[in-house]
C-alpha cells in the first residue's frame, strides 16, 4: 500500500487531469463563434453616423475603438448608458461623457424650411444617410423616417433653413411610465 | 390610475391568516398529545421574529408597520418552533427566529426575495450548532407542563423524565442492533401507524392542510408531490425487503412528514413557482428527505431535503414553463 | 346545434354590475353647442379633411377621406358648420392632442341622401369599399378597421360574432341585441357572405338572457324567411359568465376549441370574429346607407340616471355626464370598462367609434388600490391568467427592466385584461409594469430597426462616394486617353502629310 500523502496526492493529481481535459473538450467542441469585435461595437453604436466622436461615422469608430485606439466614452448620441455598455463588452473601466457633451437629447429630425431653401445641394451631400432627396437649384426635403438627426447637414448650408425639429408624440411612439411603487419610504 | 380599477378584498395578512389558523388544529393535538410547553416556545418565537423583522425593516428604510402585519414572520415562527423538539430552551427559539428572519430572509432581501425557507434554514442552522439539544423530543403522553416550562425556560436538563426518543430514532437505533422492523414497530414507542401521540399530531396537520387545499390557499400539487415523493420512494424499498425498512405510511405520519407536505413545501416563496415544477420540487424534497432519514447522520432530513431542493427551484422553474394560450395547438 | 363549449385556462368572476344600466332601453341624446370629431379614430390609421372651415355639411357627410388602404373614414355626425379644423385631447390614457374637425349642429339633423347598395347584385369588392367608405371599425373597442379584417384572403370556416360582453358595468352590447336584434343578424349574415364561412356562431353570455332570447328570436325568423344566405346557420351560443370571456381569444376557444397564439390572426384558423356592435353598424352601412355617425354608449357608475345612450360621435364625454347628472363624490372618469378601460385624463375628450363605456367613478364604488407590497410569488396570477402565461414571473423582469427575459417568457402574450392585478393579494399593478415593458421593447425595437436601417444607408452612402471616386478616376483615364488618342492622331495625319515615319505610339498609362 502507498502512504496516505501519496494516495491523496494521485488522487488529487488524477481529478485534476480529468477535470483539465473535460475543460479543454469543452473549450473546443462547444465554442460559441462570436461576432467579430467590430460588429458588436458597432450593433452598440447608435448608428447616428454624427462624427462627434471624430470619426467619420459609427463603423469607423467601432474599428477605432476595437484597435484600442480609441476611448469608449466618445459617442453623444449614445449617451452614458452607451458608453458603459461599451466598456462591459471591451471589459474596461467605464468612463462618462465628457464634461459639456449633451446628454439626453429628445430625439429629433432635420427639417428644411422649403421657401428658403435655394437649392445648393451642400446639405446633400453632407448626409450621411441619404436621407435628403433633391437636385441642383431645385427645392429640397428631409425624408424624415430616414434621418437620424446627426445635425451634419445644418453648417454647411449657406442660408440657414435647416432646423431640427423634435418628434411630434403620438400615441404610437407614447410610453407607459415605470409604475410608481410605494416599497421605499421616501427619506 | 390605470386598469383594473376594482380588485379582489384579497391581502397577504390574509394569505398569512389563513396559513396560522390551518396549523390550529396540528398545534391544539400537540398540545393535547406532548403538552402546552409547545405553546411557550410559539410566544418566544413569534416575539422574536416581529422584533427581528420590525428593527431590519427600520435599517433596511421600508415601510416598517405595512410589512411587519403581513403575518409572514409569524407563520416563519410557528413554523420553526414546530419543526424544533417543543422542550428546546428559550434562548435557542430565540436564535432560530433571529436566524430566520435576518439571515434567511432579509439578507436576501426580505419577503418574497428570499430563495431559502427560513423554518427549515433555522432548523438546519440550530441542529448543526446544538446536536443535542435539538435532539431531546418531549415523550409522548407525560404532558407535565411545570416540567416543560422549567426545560425552556433553562433549568437544568434533567431530561430522562419528560423525553424519550421518537419514532425515528428508535427505528433508526433498532436498525443499527440489526433488529427486524416489524419487532421494533412493536414496542411502546409506537401507535396505529408511527409514533404514539405524534400520529395524531400529523393527523392535525393534514386536516389543517386539506382545509388549505379546499380554501385554494394552496396548491395541491406541492403536498401531493412531497407525499407522492416520500411515500413512493418508501413504498418501493418497503416492498423490496420489509424486515429492513419501514412502511410509506410509518414515514408518513412520522417526524414532520405532514408538517412538510401541507406547511413547509407549500411555502410560496421559496417553492417552485409552475404546475409542472411543484410536482417535481415536492417529489423532489420528499425522495431527498427519505434518503437522508434512512441512510443519513440525522434521523429527520426534511429540513436538509427543502433546502437542498430550494437550490434547484430557478433551474426547475425555468425548464418547466407553461405553455402560452395558443401555443400547444399550433398547427 | 353546437355539439359542446370549450373552455379557457383561468379567468376570474366580478360582480357584475350591470343593472344599474341595463333595465332602460336605448336613449337618445340633445345635441351639444359642438360636436369634436377626431381625425383618427382607428388603430390602424386616419382619414384627410375633406371640407374646410365654414363649410355646410350634412349628417352622414363624408368629412374625412380614408386615408391610404388602412384608414377609414369619418362623417359628420350631424347637419351644421365646421367651424374649426384644430388638435383636441383624444380619448387615449395620454391626453395627447390630435386633429379633429369641429361641428357646431344647426340642430335640424338633415341628413344626407342615403345611397344603399342592392345587396343582392353589388360585387364583394363593392361591399368591401362601402364599409370603408362608412367608416367602420371594430367597436368593440379595438378600432381595427373592419374592411381590412374582412377583405383578407383567408379561407374562413366560421364567423364568431362577439356578444359576450364579458366586462362588469358595461350593457351597450346587451341593450343593442335586445332592442336591434334583427339588424345585428343581418350585419352578421353580409359579413359571413363577404368571408365565405359556413356557419355564423354568437357567443353570449349567460348574465344577458333577455338578449339572447332576442337574438335566437331574429336568427329563426331569418332562417325562416330568407334562402339568402344559402342554408348556412346562424347559431346563438350562450357561454358561462366568466371574464374575459368576450376576449377574441378566449370566444372563439370557447365556442370552436381552437387556440389562436398571439402571434397569429384568428383568420389563419379558419375563424373570424366581430363584435356584434359592428355587425349592426355593417347592416346600418350597406343595407340602409347610413356611415357610421353614433354608437351606443353605457354611461353608468355614480350617475343619476345610468343608462345606454346612442351618442353622435364627437360629444364631449363632460357634456354626456353633465346629460346623465353626476352624483358629487365622483373623483375620476373612466373610458371602457373597470377592468381594461382608462382614467379619462381630460373629460372635453370626444365619444370616438371605441368608446363603448363611460363610468363615473368614487372612492365609494372603486376604491383606490392599496399600498403596493412584495410579491409573494403565491401563484394566483398564474391561476388567473386567460394567457396561460407566469404574470408573477413577468413582474420580476419588468420591474428589473430585464426586457430580453419578459420577452422570453411571452410578454407579448399578455392581453392586458387585468386577471392577474385583480386577485393579486400584494395589490401590485401588475398590468401597469407590463404595459411599461411592452412600449419600452416596442421602442427598442423601433430604436433598433431604425439604426440597422442608418447603418445599411450609411454603408451604402460610403460605397456611393468610393464608386463615385473610382467612376470619376476611370473617366478622367478615359478621356485623358481619348486626348492622348486624338492628339496622337493628329500628329499622325501631320506626319502623313510630311511623310515621315510616326512616332511609336505610348502605350495608354
Amino acid at each position: 500500500m502507498l502512504p496516505p500523502i501519496l494516495t491523496a496526492l494521485l488522487i488529487m493529481t488524477g481529478i485534476a487531469l480529468a477535470l483539465g481535459a473535460a475543460l479543454g473538450y469543452a473549450a473546443v467542441h462547444f465554442k460559441v463563434e462570436g461576432n467579430p469585435l467590430v460588429e458588436q461595437i458597432d450593433a452598440i453604436l447608435p448608428q447616428t453616423q454624427c462624427g462627434q466622436c471624430g470619426y467619420p461615422g459609427c463603423k469607423p469608430y467601432a474599428e477605432a475603438i476595437a484597435s484600442g485606439e480609441a476611448e469608449t466614452n466618445l459617442c453623444t448620441p449614445g449617451g452614458d448608458d452607451g458608453a458603459r455598455t461599451l466598456a462591459e463588452l471591451l471589459g474596461r473601466e467605464f468612463k462618462p461623457l465628457a464634461a459639456g457633451a449633451v446628454v439626453e437629447k429628445p430625439k429629433a429630425v432635420a427639417l428644411i424650411d422649403e421657401a428658403s431653401c435655394i437649392g445648393c445641394t451642400l446639405c446633400i451631400q453632407a448626409c450621411p444617410v441619404d436621407a435628403i432627396v433633391g437636385a441642383a437649384r431645385q427645392m429640397h426635403t428631409v425624408v424624415s423616417k430616414l434621418c437620424t438627426g446627426c445635425e451634419l447637414c445644418l453648417p454647411p448650408c449657406p442660408v440657414d433653413c435647416i432646423a431640427l425639429v423634435e418628434e411630434p408624440r403620438t400615441p404610437q411612439n407614447w410610453k407607459w411610465k415605470y409604475p410608481a411603487t410605494g416599497l421605499r419610504v421616501v427619506a | 390610475m390605470t386598469s383594473p380599477h376594482i380588485r379582489q378584498p384579497a391581502s397577504v395578512q390574509r394569505v398569512m391568516l389563513t396559513v396560522l389558523l390551518a396549523l390550529a388544529p396540528g398545534i391544539a393535538a400537540y398540545v393535547w398529545q406532548i403538552g402546552a410547553g409547545i405553546l411557550v416556545n410559539l410566544a418566544i418565537a413569534t416575539a422574536a421574529a416581529l422584533a427581528a423583522e420590525a428593527l431590519v425593516l427600520k435599517l433596511r428604510a421600508r415601510p416598517v408597520a405595512l410589512t411587519v402585519t403581513d403575518g409572514s414572520a409569524v407563520v416563519t415562527a410557528w413554523l420553526m418552533v414546530l419543526a424544533f423538539p417543543s422542550i428546546v430552551p428559550w434562548w435557542l427559539t430565540v436564535l432560530g427566529a433571529l436566524f430566520a428572519i435576518v439571515a434567511a430572509k432579509h439578507l436576501y432581501g426580505g419577503i418574497g426575495q428570499n430563495p431559502f425557507n427560513p423554518a427549515m434554514a433555522a432548523y438546519c442552522a440550530m441542529i448543526v450548532a446544538y446536536p443535542a439539544l435539538m435532539s431531546q423530543w418531549p415523550a409522548a403522553g407525560q404532558g407535565d407542563f411545570a416540567a416543560q416550562l422549567q426545560l425552556i425556560l433553562g433549568g437544568s436538563r434533567e431530561v430522562d423524565a419528560v423525553t424519550g426518543a421518537t419514532a425515528l430514532d428508535t427505528l433508526r437505533t433498532g436498525l443499527r442492533n440489526h433488529a427486524d422492523v416489524n419487532t421494533i414497530l412493536a414496542t411502546g414507542a409506537f401507535g396505529f401507524v408511527g409514533g404514539r401521540g405524534w400520529e395524531w399530531i400529523a393527523a392535525g396537520y393534514l386536516a389543517g392542510g386539506l382545509f388549505l387545499i379546499a380554501t385554494r390557499s394552496i396548491d395541491w400539487r406541492l403536498p401531493l408531490g412531497f407525499i407522492a415523493g416520500m411515500g413512493g420512494t418508501a413504498c418501493l424499498f418497503w416492498l423490496a425487503a420489509p424486515e429492513r425498512f419501514a412502511s410509506p405510511l410509518f414515514h408518513l405520519a412520522s417526524g414532520g412528514a405532514m408538517l412538510a407536505s401541507f406547511f413547509i413545501v407549500t411555502d410560496p416563496v421559496t417553492a417552485a413557482s409552475t404546475p409542472r415544477g411543484k410536482l417535481i420540487f415536492a417529489a423532489g424534497a420528499g425522495i431527498i428527505a427519505w434518503f437522508v432519514r434512512v441512510f443519513g447522520a440525522y434521523p429527520e432530513g426534511i429540513a436538509f431535503a427543502v433546502l437542498l431542493m430550494n437550490i434547484c427551484v430557478p433551474l426547475i422553474d425555468h425548464k418547466t414553463q407553461p405553455a402560452a394560450f395558443g401555443q400547444r395547438t399550433r398547427p | 346545434m353546437i355539439a359542446r363549449l370549450f373552455s379557457f385556462r383561468g379567468g376570474i368572476r366580478p360582480d357584475s354590475h350591470k343593472k344599474e344600466s341595463s333595465g332602460a332601453p336605448i336613449r337618445p341624446v340633445p345635441l351639444p353647442a359642438r360636436l369634436v370629431v377626431p381625425l383618427i379614430q382607428s388603430s390602424r390609421g386616419g382619414a384627410r379633411p375633406i371640407v374646410t372651415v365654414g363649410d355646410k355639411v350634412l349628417k352622414g357627410q363624408c368629412i374625412g377621406e380614408a386615408e391610404g388602404k388602412t384608414g377609414t373614414a369619418i362623417h359628420a355626425p350631424t347637419s351644421g358648420t365646421v367651424s374649426e379644423i384644430g388638435r383636441y385631447p383624444m380619448a387615449h390614457p395620454s391626453g395627447l392632442e390630435s386633429p379633429a374637425i369641429v361641428i357646431t349642429p344647426d340642430g335640424e339633423e338633415r341628413w344626407i341622401a342615403h345611397e344603399p347598395l342592392d345587396l343582392a347584385t353589388a360585387s364583394r369588392d363593392e361591399l368591401i369599399l362601402r364599409i370603408q367608405a362608412s367608416g367602420i371599425v371594430g367597436m368593440g373597442g379595438a378600432t381595427f378597421p373592419s374592411h381590412i379584417k374582412i377583405g383578407k384572403d383567408s379561407t374562413i370556416e366560421t364567423l364568431v360574432i362577439n356578444g359576450a360582453e364579458c366586462e362588469p358595468w358595461i350593457t351597450c352590447d346587451d341593450r343593442l341585441m335586445r332592442e336591434r336584434a334583427a339588424d345585428v343578424v343581418r350585419g352578421a349574415m353580409i359579413l359571413r357572405r363577404l368571408n365565405g364561412a359556413r356557419r355564423v356562431l354568437v357567443g353570449i353570455e349567460d348574465n344577458k338572457p333577455e338578449a339572447i332570447a332576442a337574438m335566437s328570436a331574429a336568427a329563426r325568423a331569418r332562417m325562416d324567411t330568407e334562402d339568402a344566405d344559402g342554408g348556412a346557420r346562424i347559431d346563438i351560443v350562450t357561454v358561462p359568465t366568466r371574464y374575459p370571456a368576450g376576449g377574441e381569444r378566449q370566444l372563439v376557444r370557447v365556442l370552436t376549441g381552437i387556440e389562436i397564439p398571439a402571434n397569429r390572426i384568428a383568420g389563419d384558423f379558419g375563424v373570424q370574429c366581430f363584435n356584434a356592435g359592428t355587425a349592426h353598424a355593417v347592416c346600418r352601412a350597406l343595407v340602409h346607407g347610413e356611415a357610421m355617425v353614433a354608437r351606443i354608449v353605457t354611461v353608468t357608475g355614480d350617475v343619476e340616471r345610468p343608462g345606454n345612450y346612442e351618442v353622435p360621435l364627437g360629444f364631449p364625454v363632460a357634456d354626456l355626464l353633465a346629460l346623465c347628472g353626476v352624483r358629487p363624490g365622483v373623483d375620476r372618469v373612466l373610458m371602457g370598462g373597470p377592468m381594461m378601460g382608462f382614467t379619462l385624463p381630460k373629460l372635453d375628450a370626444p365619444i370616438t367609434k371605441g368608446s363603448n363605456c363611460i363610468i363615473a367613478a368614487s372612492p365609494g364604488l372603486f376604491p383606490p388600490a392599496p399600498p403596493e407590497q412584495p410579491c409573494i410569488r403565491c401563484g394566483r396570477c398564474a391561476r388567473a391568467c386567460p394567457a396561460g402565461i407566469q404574470p408573477f414571473d413577468l413582474y420580476w423582469f419588468s420591474r428589473s427592466r430585464n426586457f430580453d427575459k419578459a420577452g422570453e417568457y411571452h410578454i407579448f402574450d399578455c392581453i392586458e385584461c387585468g386577471c392577474c392585478a385583480y386577485v393579486c393579494p400584494a395589490h401590485i399593478p401588475l398590468v401597469d409594469y407590463f404595459r411599461f415593458a411592452k412600449s419600452e421593447i416596442r421602442a427598442r425595437d423601433e430604436e433598433r430597426r431604425a439604426a440597422s436601417q442608418a447603418r445599411a444607408r450609411f454603408e451604402f452612402h460610403t460605397f456611393r462616394l468610393e464608386r463615385e471616386k473610382a467612376e470619376k478616376a476611370a473617366r478622367l483615364a478615359a478621356k485623358a486617353a481619348e486626348t492622348r488618342a486624338s492628339l496622337s492622331a493628329a500628329a499622325k495625319a501631320d506626319a502623313a502629310e510630311q511623310n515621315v515615319a510616326p512616332p511609336p505610339p505610348k502605350p495608354p498609362t
